[in-house]
């Protein structure tokens, strides 16, 4: 399985880097620039993080349309507390849009997990909540790049050796979030539960537990999104993130993640988020016209879907076919041991 | 060992789902080196005795003990802690992950900072089928595995928790010939250890040659325990069923028709070849083979649910499309299929809605479902088969293992089919309920019906069908008639080679 995982993730960033050398043909400055290096690393940093979240929470058979709500919120979070304690350490501030972030999502595990409600309208209700949280709380106000402070917002333009910060912090999150899902039983428990909830629960394994921590830790990284989002635009409107979850979804799917749960990585799902807007800049650069750059998108979209049922159609049919060219029997038939010959199970069944 | 207190003891144990109580006194003791059987027919609570003892459901009443000390399990995880391994009557398996994850999920061995050390549990994999005699590879996903093959990683992974309870419900329903006897194996070498381990079947031969004590259980109460020796096989049935089986395979001699379903060259890579036969109108032709020998498979194209790579079938001289169950149906074909909680039913959806969901078609006015005529036709079939549901309205999930059989059969003849092809119609279905469900087959075939019975039952093959197809290794390896079809034939032609039966050493073990 994991080979084919592998040549999944292989073959999104082979295209990825097709859309590259193809763009940097047509326009050098697309990647051998320092802006156009800058920028090819720098904006899909945030939707790394965010898809990231997602994949944990879609692998678990669920999946969290609050994400952009989140992100909003917890931006806007970000920067009322450098408003109001402008001598706040950064790291403080980004803990505590990371921690709201975490009970925002805790929140939506919580009704998940126990009234059992599916998650796509538990999620689709929270999405408009914590909406409507950041419109009543912001109004019209917004926040500005002089409420921040200045090393704040250097961080999402900064860069150390030629990366830019906010991509080492996408990167470390992806490592951190890969080495877990792989390497504990809590990650293995993920997959189990996504794969088939109800085994997972005849199983006995802490279903409800694994699903609140998922969905926390979506949350977490939509609060660290938030954080991000605030340093690297500088200003903050009740707008934040809007609409941001459906891209998140799309690029999760795109990277491999199965929507039904149980497998895919949150590298593809990383994968899938540069793929998805390095196009989006590439495609002007090329000169598509404007409505074909967003059927692009969703043809990436349900074209990955599609690979995915190609793909597991061939891995089933393999199996299947594993099963019967097993070496068969050297021994000629009924040539069966005296006394141990299969048939003494089948007699007399009461 | 009578001196000690028992691994495990139930008095009085109680369990109801809302108005149905499925288990009303449960009540069984389990001496610690003792292979302890519970028999009884389907709904007799067995099942839920398991799932109680295993932490699955909390029980009403009544006192479940372990070794003396009482327990009551909140969960599955409790019970597995206490030394419970229960292997439930249907495999779960997760189906992303590989064979090794899915034995020890939850338990992974641990190496440094925690992380699990995959070398380690690919091995302790590999130590398990080495001990239960099977080559399964430990690192493929648990997608596509036979029911047989998940079967076996179940058990590997109650094994490996090394329990001083092991509970199967029904572990050899799926599993050939050989499976069974290194199961058996394992299940003694556990028994001499010193563990106890209750076996479920409805195999009495298996709990015969197994078992030293057996339990029979009938409508959620406990009837009586007996040392195997004790007792008959046909006494374990009278008392199961309350009353004699009359006659569990009344063959209603037919004549033979025209030809209904005719099958020519059908091949599919990797799974059957070269497959002919025919099934005439008023005979039962059965489908004999060891599990996996591609029997379902073969059912599952001609009735058009996988694609074949060639060949041809015709029903009623009608030659199907490849690939469409929606013509077949209409030219008179139903296919009852192996999984009936998976394939065959609507579980969450009533009986009425179940047994009408193929014949729906002619049932509407204008496209508009009549639901008269719906409750109508579920009314007519129910009471033929004598279903028993508390009413038409219960949900199928709700309902035993035989019953869910009967609406599953009463789905498919609402359509008026030519041609019925059930597959292990009797799997996991009690001593009474098969009889009936041989009897309507009968009856049915009688009345002109073609009928094509896949089963891993050899008596019930031997005992119903008119003609024997045996299939080895996605072939048909030969046509028996009914007069030549003996258990040995058949298990000659279906055995390939002496391959895996070099259990000889294990018998004794």
């Amino acid at each position: 399985m994991r080979n084919v995982l592998r040549r999944r993730e292989a073959g999104i960033a082979l295209a990825l880097l097709v859309v590259i050398g193809v763009t940097t043909a047509v326009q050098p400055g697309f990647l051998l620039s320092a802006g156009g290096w800058r920028d090819l690393l720098l904006t899909p940093a945030i939707l790394v993080v965010l898809a990231v979240g997602q994949a944990v929470v879609v692998i678990t058979r669920n999946v969290d349309l609050s994400v952009g709500s989140v992100l909003g919120l917890t931006a806007y979070l970000t920067g009322r507390l450098f408003l109001a304690a402008p001598d706040l350490p950064i790291l403080v501030v980004a803990l505590v849009a990371v921690a709201a972030g975490a009970l925002l999502g805790l929140i939506n595990g919580a009704i998940v997990a126990f009234a059992r409600v599916p998650a796509l309208v538990i999620t689709l209700g929270t999405l408009y909540v914590y909406r409507g949280v950041t419109l009543t709380w912001a109004g019209s106000d917004r926040i500005d790049a002089g409420d921040m402070p200045r090393t704040f917002l250097g961080l999402g333009t900064r860069q150390v050796l030629g990366v830019p910060v906010l991509t080492i912090v996408g990167a470390v999150v992806l490592l951190a979030v890969a080495y877990y899902l792989h390497t504990s039983r809590g990650g293995r428990q993920l997959y189990a539960t996504g794969s088939d909830p109800d085994a997972a629960a005849l199983q006995g394994l802490p279903v409800r537990r694994r699903l609140l921590g998922a969905f926390a830790l979506g949350g977490a990284l939509a609060g660290l999104a938030g954080v991000m989002f605030a340093a690297r635009y500088g200003t903050v409107s009740s707008g934040a993130g809007l609409g941001m979850e459906l891209q998140v979804v799309g690029a999760v799917v795109v990277g491999g993640v199965a929507i039904f749960g149980g497998s895919g990585t949150v590298a593809g799902a990383a994968l899938g988020a540069m793929l998805l807007l390095t196009i989006n800049r590439a495609l002007p650069v090329v000169g598509i016209p404007d409505f074909w750059q967003r059927a692009v998108v969703g043809v990436l979209i349900i074209g990955a879907i599609a690979l995915d049922r190609v793909l597991a159609n061939r891995r089933s049919r393999r199996l299947a076919a594993a099963r019967d060219t097993d070496p068969p029997a050297t021994t000629p038939p009924g040539d069966a041991p005296p006394g141990t010959g299969p048939d003494d199970r089948e007699e007399a069944t009461a | 060992m009578p001196n000690a207190a028992p691994t495990l003891r139930l008095d009085g144990v109680a369990k109801s789902f809302g108005p149905v109580a499925a288990l009303r006194s449960g009540t069984l003791v389990v001496q610690a080196g003792s292979i302890h059987a519970l028999v009884g027919e389907n709904g007799a609570g067995k099942s839920t005795l398991v799932k109680i003892v295993g932490g699955v459901h909390r029980r009403d009443a009544g006192v479940v003990e372990l070794d003396g000390a009482p327990v009551d399990f909140a969960g599955p995880a409790e019970a597995k802690a206490a030394g419970v391994a229960v292997i439930h009557q249907e495999p779960a398996s997760f189906p992303d992950l590989t064979v090794t994850e899915n034995i020890f999920l939850g338990r992974e061995p641990l190496g440094r900072l925690r992380r699990i050390d995959r070398r380690a549990m690919r091995e302790g994999a590999r130590d398990l089928f080495r001990e239960l005699g099977v080559d399964l590879d430990p690192d493929r996903p648990a997608e596509g595995l036979s029911i047989a093959d998940q079967q076996i990683v179940e058990i590997a992974k109650a094994i490996s928790l090394d329990a001083r309870l092991l509970v199967m419900d029904e572990p050899t329903a799926a599993l050939s010939a050989v499976e069974v006897r290194r199961l058996f194996a394992v299940a003694r070498g556990l028994r001499d250890a010193g563990r106890a381990v209750v076996f479920i079947s409805h195999r009495l031969d298996e709990v015969a040659d197994l078992c030293d004590t057996v339990t029979v259980m009938r409508d959620g109460a406990h009837v009586s325990t007996d040392a195997v020796a004790d007792v008959t096989p046909d006494e374990l049935v009278r008392r199961m069923v309350g009353r004699d089986v009359a006659e569990l395979y009344p063959k209603v001699p037919s004549t033979p028709g025209e030809v209904a379903l005719r099958v020519e060259g059908l091949e599919s890579t990797g799974t059957f070849h070269d497959v002919s036969f025919e099934v005439r109108a008023g005979e039962i032709v059965g489908l004999a083979g060891l599990v996996g020998a591609g029997r379902s498979e073969i059912a599952r194209a001609v009735f058009g649910i996988d694609r074949y790579d060639a060949g041809r079938v015709t029903v009623g001289g009608r030659t199907l499309r490849p690939g469409d169950p929606a013509a077949a149906i209409a030219a008179g074909l139903a296919l009852v299929p192996e999984d009936r909680r998976l394939q065959g039913l609507v579980t969450e959806s009533s009986v009425v809605r179940n047994v009408s969901s193929v014949a729906r078609r002619r049932l509407a006015r204008l496209g508009i479902l009549v639901p008269d005529a719906e409750a109508r036709l579920a009314r007519d079939w129910s009471g033929r088969l004598a279903v028993k549901a508390g009413a038409l309205d219960a949900l199928a999930t709700t309902m035993s293992g035989g019953n869910q059989q009967k609406v599953v059969l009463a789905k498919w003849l609402a359509t008026g089919p030519k041609v019925l092809m059930v597959d292990e119609p009797t799997r996991g279905i009690d001593v009474g309920t098969k009889a009936e469900v041989h009897r309507l087959l009968s009856t049915l075939a009688a009345e002109g019906l073609a009928v094509l019975m896949i089963s891993s039952e050899l008596p019930e093959v031997l005992g119903m069908a008119d003609r024997v197809l045996v299939v080895r290794e996605g072939r048909i390896a030969v046509e028996l008639s009914r007069a030549e079809a003996t258990p040995e034939a058949v298990m000659r032609a279906a055995t390939p080679g002496a391959t895996r039966s070099d259990a000889a050493t294990e018998g004794a073990a």
